[in-house]
């Protein structure tokens, strides 16, 4: 089985370590997983934004770049949910479109869903607020959105209370957004900014030491308001978590 | 965001600016919310019910002529008249028009989101008609001379205090009092003069049954039940799309709303209608307003599914924070940020985009309508049609130009790493850093993943 | 008409695929104790029930309530129930019934999921009492009880010029401040007679 590893573009710049642990991961699970260098963005900022014109090159590009391998994992159910749900609009014509829609996932459920494994092997003994990044949950169906009324169930959450001595906090509004929503963070900076400060709040009052969601994108502007107001919470991918990796500092 | 049209991020920055009122704004509407969730909870079949809802209202977009000819057939047969406008200065002519036929010049008008739509209190106050509005949210909101913030909860962005001091000046209430149930009362006192003094009663329309001719109007108060049961002439006004094929629909219908809403098991009252009393007239204005447009649209065509329960806002984390006002339209929140639009795109080119896209519209919303992918869609749109503003527009064709080609990719993550996050704080945090504003931005690493990769893989 | 012709044509040019009527029924939920569900639904939405074995019980239960031993002007649409002094057949004018104070009237059925009771005004001259009237009592059979809405409008019928209305509870508000006033418009109580 080849693994083509997607790691989206404002992770490979600025958080590395995010993507060695899915590396990590992935390759501790004796898979061939394979970064092609060539890819960049998956077009989701532009898409967003309105501007289909400047996504759809992005969104040619990856198809043609991961074409070739057998499943597509990124530790982002963001992108992946561009991927899966919103290139039909770009490039539903595409002749590789249907194939790497189907095989592209979203690294928790790539684990849950595809490899079939619930546990994870390892010690993570801290407190810890698990953020339920929007498209993940909700665009996914990474796990049940709290408006639905169906079974409880969480495929990040199944992986990380694998860990051993592992305690996962109980929020107050357990799957509220953070606020970030891409070019929302910037046009929306008040309201954005509130948001986030709302969520870091309860992820304080809930106990937590480490906040932790599957999408970085959320963690870029939580803890862009952590370092800013010099709160006492790490911040780390569900990824990194899971790799077993040290409380970044 | 666009220069002549309605500027969300301002509107909403200045609701933020005052932290413990905005907070105090979510929390109140996060309440409805979580009553909402146990509502819903209590029926094993709530998204069953839901789905039931969905396609019941999709039948209904899908055979909507034959159903209002049906609607106006029965309804006529019920000894109701049946009026039809195109548009919102039609609907308010047909309106005055029937009122000054019957001499009327005192109304009781109770909640009706499609008469905010078309302006009707201003008109018929420039015509010399007394309208009050009877809802208690409604008139607070009407005696502070503004419009609702909210369509279920208009009232929901001012506190008791301020309810007191408006009451004391407007009715006479205790200076100083601010008690809910006090200041409810002296407005029931009020009010009730009001019922027993008019010449008419307008209210909108729940639900209105094309197998029948019957019209569903719920409230909690008894409001449209008091402006309705006294004066001989009722007006009811409703947008097309309030058609539903059966009376027995209302079983999927009537069990969503109110839990919706605001979490009841249903409303206090709902009222079945099904022509006037004796003596009396009954009159039933059918309104198209853009609803024949929007009925073409395969993305928008959802929104008609729309019963105005307002779940999609008190769910919204951005219409919590931001308040009604901030979209300046009848209906705000997610659903009427799709609405807006469709009337004028440029006046609400920032609307679609008062949204983080986090879809807890679209899970909450009791017929399923799509909300945020078709606020998606109507970002496309509006760069479509030109009104996205200049610095989306070219930050978003520069973004392109770097990310298809590596090499320059690989060149901007350089700058951005080793330049631009390295500046010094001074120069890095200006004021046109809008992250930066209130967000350090990440510290750089010394090495890319793919360089990282690269070098492990020797590749 | 031009107007109607130009929106039903307006809608026709829209080609909309069709889409079925997915009917009504469907898994509903059913109660092993509907009586008790009703009574909590009731209570949860600021009512009273009372569980009564027949209509002088009725009379015996409504003794008890202030509301009622202090009303002046008592209304009832059911004939058995004692102490009413408004004839309503003798009332032109809706208007002249601004002074009742207590109402009784009889529903047709009443809804355990919602606490909804199902009345017309079918026996009542003037319905502006059901909303005038500063307290509210409803008389419903044991038999006349259904689990969901489902249920309940396979019992309803309507008719030319006939108003209905399912009431659940007292009239309310939460439009300060979201706290919940009972009595904003309408009856201010709520009490429901369930009669064996």
């Amino acid at each position: 089985m080849r693994v083509g590893l997607f790691i989206p573009c404002y992770v490979d710049q600025l958080y590395p370590r995010v993507g060695l642990a899915t590396l990590e991961l992935l390759t501790r699970q004796g898979l061939e997983v394979d970064f092609p260098v060539e890819q960049t963005c998956c077009g989701q900022p532009m898409s967003n934004t309105g501007c289909c014109d400047d996504a759809r090159p992005l969104a040619e590009r990856f198809l043609e770049i991961f074409s070739a391998y057998d499943y597509v994992v990124a530790p982002s159910g963001s992108c992946v949910s561009m991927v899966r749900n919103h290139y039909a609009e770009l490039v539903g014509d595409h002749p590789h479109y249907a194939a790497v829609r189907d095989k592209t996932f979203e690294l928790c459920e790539f684990f849950t869903d595809v490899l079939q494994i619930e546990r994870i092997e390892g010690a993570f003994p801290h407190r810890v607020g698990l953020h339920q990044s929007c498209h993940g949950l909700r665009e996914l169906r990474g796990g049940r959105a709290s408006e639905l009324m169906v079974d409880s169930f969480s495929k990040t959450r199944v992986l990380l209370e694998s860990l051993d001595g592992i305690e996962l906090v109980e929020l107050s509004r357990v799957d509220e957004c953070c606020g970030f929503g891409g070019t929302f963070a910037v046009a929306e900076a008040a309201v954005s900014t509130m948001m986030g400060r709302d969520r870091i709040h309860d992820h304080q009052q809930a106990g937590a030491e480490v906040l932790t969601a599957g999408d970085m994108s959320c963690l870029m502007h939580l803890s862009g308001l952590i370092r800013r107001e010099k709160i006492a919470l790490h911040v780390m991918h569900v990824a990194e978590i899971l790799a077993g990796y040290e409380v970044a500092s | 965001m666009s220069h002549s049209g309605v500027d969300h991020p301002r509107l909403a920055a200045e609701f933020v600016k005052n932290d413990s009122r905005a907070h105090w704004h979510d929390q109140a509407l996060w309440f409805v919310r979580a009553k909402r969730d146990k509502a819903a909870q209590s029926l094993p079949e709530w998204e069953t019910l839901r789905e039931r809802a969905s396609q019941i209202k999709r039948n209904v977009s899908a055979n909507l002529a034959d159903y209002l000819e049906e609607f106006e057939a029965n309804a006529t047969k019920m000894g109701a008249t049946v009026h039809w406008a195109r548009d919102a200065a039609e609907h308010n002519q047909i309106v005055l028009g029937l009122l000054e036929r019957h001499n009327a010049k005192r109304v009781v008008k109770s909640k009706s989101m499609l008469t905010e739509e078309c302006h009707l209190n201003p008109f018929l106050e420039r015509h010399g008609l007394n309208v009050v509005d009877t809802d208690l949210g409604e008139w607070i909101v009407q005696l502070r001379n503004e419009p609702p913030s909210h369509i279920v909860l208009p009232a929901i962005h001012i506190k008791k205090e301020e309810v007191g001091e408006l009451f004391h000046r407007k009715i006479g209430t205790d200076s100083g009092a601010s008690d809910p149930t006090y200041l409810a009362r002296a407005a029931r006192k009020r009010l009730r003069e009001e019922f027993l003094a008019a010449d008419a009663g307008i209210t909108g329309v729940n639900f209105a049954i094309a197998e029948t001719g019957g019209i569903v109007v719920c409230t909690n108060e008894g409001n449209a039940d008091l402006g309705t049961s006294l004066p001989k002439l009722h007006i009811a006004c409703m947008g097309i799309e309030k058609l539903i094929p059966r009376a027995d629909d209302l079983s999927v219908f009537l069990r969503l709303l109110a839990r919706s809403a605001t979490g009841q098991p249903i409303t206090t009252y709902s009222s079945h209608f099904h022509g006037p009393r004796e003596g009396c007239e009954m009159h039933i204005v059918l309104v198209d307003n853009g609803r024949s447009n929007i009925l073409g649209s395969d993305e928008f065509r959802r929104s008609l599914n729309c019963i105005r329960c307002g779940a999609c806002m008190n769910t919204c984390p951005v219409f919590r924070r931001s308040g009604g006002h901030s979209y300046k339209t009848a209906v705000p929140g997610p659903i009427g940020s799709i609405l807006a639009p469709s009337r004028d795109a440029q006046q609400y080119a920032s609307l679609p985009f008062a949204c983080s896209l986090c879809g807890s519209c679209s899970d909450v919303c009791p017929v399923k309508i799509d909300l945020h992918h078709q606020l998606l869609t109507w970002r496309r749109e509006i760069t479509v049609r030109g009104h996205l503003p200049w610095t989306k527009r070219v930050s978003m064709k520069m973004a392109r130009i770097v990310l298809v080609r590596p090499a320059i990719y690989r060149m901007a993550g350089f700058l951005l790493r080793k330049v631009v996050l390295r500046m010094p704080r001074a120069l890095l945090y200006n004021p046109w850093n809008a992250w930066g504003k209130s967000r350090d931005l990440p510290p750089p690493p010394k090495q890319t993943f793919r360089q990282i990769y690269q070098q492990r893989h020797g590749k | 008409m031009a107007s109607k012709q130009q929106i039903l044509e307006a809608i026709r040019r829209q080609s909309v695929a069709p889409v079925e009527h997915p009917g009504v029924e469907g898994p509903w939920i059913t109660y092993d104790d509907a009586p008790a569900q009703f009574a909590a639904a009731l209570e949860s939405v600021g009512g009273l029930c009372h569980f009564v074995a027949d209509l002088p019980a009725v009379n015996a239960a409504l003794a008890e309530i202030p509301e009622f031993s202090a009303a002046q002007r008592i209304y009832s649409s059911v004939p058995e129930i004692g102490g009413a002094n408004v004839d309503m057949a003798s009332i032109d004018n809706p208007h002249a019934l601004d002074d009742v104070d207590f109402a009784v009237f009889s529903g047709e059925v009443a809804v355990a999921e919602n606490a909804a009771v199902w009345v017309t005004d079918e026996h009542v001259r003037h319905k502006v009492v059901y909303f005038l009237s500063q307290h509210l009592a409803l008389v419903v059979r044991r038999s006349q009880l259904v689990d969901n809405m489902r249920q309940a409008f396979e019992k309803i019928e309507f008719r030319a010029g006939r108003f209905g209305v399912f009431i659940s509870g007292p009239s309310k508000t939460a439009d300060i401040e979201q706290s919940l006033v009972v009595g904003a418009h309408g009856a201010r109580s709520l009490h429901v007679f369930v009669v064996e």
